[in-house]
């Protein structure tokens, strides 16, 4: 797997010609040219009280395809992230306008309820943050407060953590703490507690940023497992990261915003990632893919 | 000698040798600081350790079995503060009874429910602060207007007690509880949230649990700060003289610091003696209490 790793990551050279060389994925062949949209961005800006953070995005994510959003700090990747499945309504004073559809429906319609929102359209952070519970309970714990009915619990828990690649690692110390995992571990049982909830899309703001690199590759691996189930949406910095594992890559940045006068996030292109990496048609996608900027 | 150090805008810093034979430390400023701060120790610790000695020298004679099994009587021979203990053992159970539940639901309400931008929460959350820093016998005062207002004629009854014992120590109780729930971090809600659960879920099996440890200790610290209060129970007009078990939240009663406040104003050396001897026992039960605080702390509380 390292291997596989190393080789991935060699042949992708930062820093040469205008955008970052990477193979071809296989899957890339098979991509159509539209997402067909199962999350959809229309013409979307978010607010934190009276600042204007992210404004008129556009975007569609694909199903069972892997969208990266990338750009430099600050640009409101997490805050587009958050948006997604109203995380952002707990923030105090934080607000959506233009539409979020999920499967059709305006997630931020009045009728729709931001729980069943956020069962649905799933989430794992930047930092591993498990309960502090048994690694059981970590599981269980999704599947019972949303009062989904399953026949056998074990089973259910021996299928999430078996799609998130750790029931061998832990299947003998379930009811440890979840604390006694290391931080990949960790992250793999908070992806396995997303997944035991069944959702449709996983958003992943940065999911290796605190993981060292053999833990990146295996969640990185997990992601291209996982992408055959589900929809998956993630931030990263780490451009080598959006090369290797994404289908679509989003760019953003951050332009001064004479009217309201605040630093406000802007989508700037957004294609195959291939497209993206290596003949990106903005200027600035550029400048930063290839590290003069960001 | 090479000299090591940068420059910054062409600044240029002298470099003492690393083995100068000095120590940073103990240079005449840090010096006098470390020694100033060793005097205030010294200082506050002497004054305690001397009261301490002192009043168990004073009640040493009468620290006997009659102290908890006896009534009070007209000779310190026979005395004992028995309907004392009872009745603070009464007034603070009724007292933790009505006060920590309250004070969690609104401790939790301001930190897990309130909008913290709305003024109306702020100026709540500015008052309860304040409240907590409010003389005791204010609360006595209080209590006995909301039992006037209430037409209760006999306000010396445990409830009564109780009540003004509440208010003194239901701010703190918010306070300790915020602390402890503040102190559970934002991506554990965040991961129960992300997971579909409800707010009132995710307080209820991840924030709550968590926040258990702090909340006890800080209960238990407002417990035996109320433990330790004569003033308001006083201005509801505690009896000093009782000689019968209190026997439910309507019954009469006295308290250990009141027991204590009535036999340092007798003339005879025998209940300044008693009340040395009861003054010990308070404060063996608040040594007890808050070491207990203090071993829930360290042995619960969670390390993130
Ligand atoms: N809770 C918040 N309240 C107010 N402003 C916020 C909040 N969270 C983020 N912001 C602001 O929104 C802007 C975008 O932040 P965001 O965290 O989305 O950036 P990001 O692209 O994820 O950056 P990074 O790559 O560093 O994670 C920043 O200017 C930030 O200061
Ligand atoms: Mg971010």
């Amino acid at each position: 797997m390292i291997d596989r790793a190393g080789e991935k990551i060699e042949s992708i050279v930062p820093h040469e010609g205008p955008g970052v060389r990477i193979n071809a994925r296989p899957a890339d062949g098979f991509l159509p040219d539209e997402p067909r949209g199962i999350l959809q961005c229309e013409n979307v800006d978010v607010y934190y009280g009276s600042f204007r953070a992210v404004t008129g995005v556009d975007l569609k994510f694909g199903l069972h395809e892997i969208t990266a959003l990338i750009g430099p700090s600050g640009c409101g990747k997490s805050t587009l992230l958050r948006s997604l499945n109203r995380m952002n309504d707990l923030v105090d004073g934080a607000r959506v306008e233009g539409r979020v559809l999920f499967d059709g429906e305006d997630i931020y319609g009045s009728k729709v309820d931001a729980i069943e929102v956020r069962r649905r359209i799933g989430m794992v952070f930047q930092k591993p943050n498990p309960f502090p519970k048994s690694i059981y309970d970590n599981i269980a714990y999704g599947p019972r407060v949303t009062g989904m009915r399953v026949d056998s619990m074990d089973d259910l828990v021996e299928e999430a953590l078996t799609k998130a690649a750790l029931w061998g690692e832990v299947k003998d110390k379930l009811k440890q703490s979840a604390y006694s995992l290391s931080g990949g571990q960790q992250q793999r049982l908070c992806i396995a507690r997303t997944i035991a909830v069944k959702p449709d899309v996983i958003l992943m703001d940065e999911p290796c940023s605190a993981l060292d690199p053999i833990a990146t590759v295996r969640i990185e691996d997990l992601m291209h497992e996982l992408r055959r189930e589900y929809t998956i949406v993630i931030v990263t910095h780490n451009m080598q990261q959006a090369a290797r594992v994404a289908d679509r890559t989003a760019f953003f940045t951050a332009f001064a915003d004479e009217g309201t006068g605040d630093r406000t996030g802007v989508l700037v292109e957004f294609g195959k990632t291939t497209q993206i990496f290596e003949h990106p048609t903005d200027q600035r996608t550029e400048d930063y893919i290839s590290g003069r900027f960001g | 000698m090479r000299t090591l150090g940068g420059t910054i805008d062409g600044a240029i810093r002298p470099e003492r040798p690393l083995a100068s034979g000095t120590n940073g430390e103990r240079r005449p400023a840090p010096l006098t600081f470390l020694v100033l701060l060793w005097l205030s120790l010294v200082v506050a610790f002497g004054v305690l350790v001397t009261l301490i000695v002192t009043i168990i020298i004073d009640g040493q004679g009468q620290f006997t079995g009659r102290l908890l099994s006896e009534y009070p009587a007209s000779s310190p021979d026979r005395a004992g503060a028995r309907p004392a203990i009872l009745g603070s053992a009464w007034v603070i159970a009724t007292t933790a009874i009505m006060t920590i539940p309250l004070g969690i639901a609104a401790a939790v309400h301001l930190e897990e429910f309130a909008d913290k931008r709305n003024w109306f929460n702020r100026m709540i959350e500015l008052n309860v602060q304040n409240l907590a820093a409010v003389p005791s016998i204010v609360y006595g005062l209080l209590a006995l207007a909301f039992l006037s207002l209430l037409g209760v004629r006999d306000k010396n009854i445990v409830i009564g007690g109780a009540l003004a014992l509440s208010l003194l120590i239901l701010p703190v109780i918010i306070i300790a509880t915020r602390e402890a729930l503040r102190a559970v971090p934002t991506e554990i809600r965040e991961g129960s949230l992300a997971l579909g659960a409800t707010q009132w879920q995710t307080t209820w099996r991840q924030t709550l649990p968590s926040a258990v440890p702090g909340i006890a200790t800080g209960s238990i610290l407002a417990l035996s700060r109320a433990l330790g209060e004569a003033a308001p129970l006083l201005v509801l007009g505690a009896l000093v003289f009782v000689s019968f078990d209190p026997s439910g939240i309507l019954s009469g009663y006295t308290t250990l610091p009141i027991q204590i406040f009535n036999w340092t104003g007798r003339p005879q050396e025998g209940f300044h003696q008693l009340a040395a001897a009861t003054s010990v026992l308070l404060l063996g039960v608040l040594v007890l209490m808050n070491g207990l605080a203090i071993y829930i702390r360290n042995r619960f509380q969670k390390r993130w």
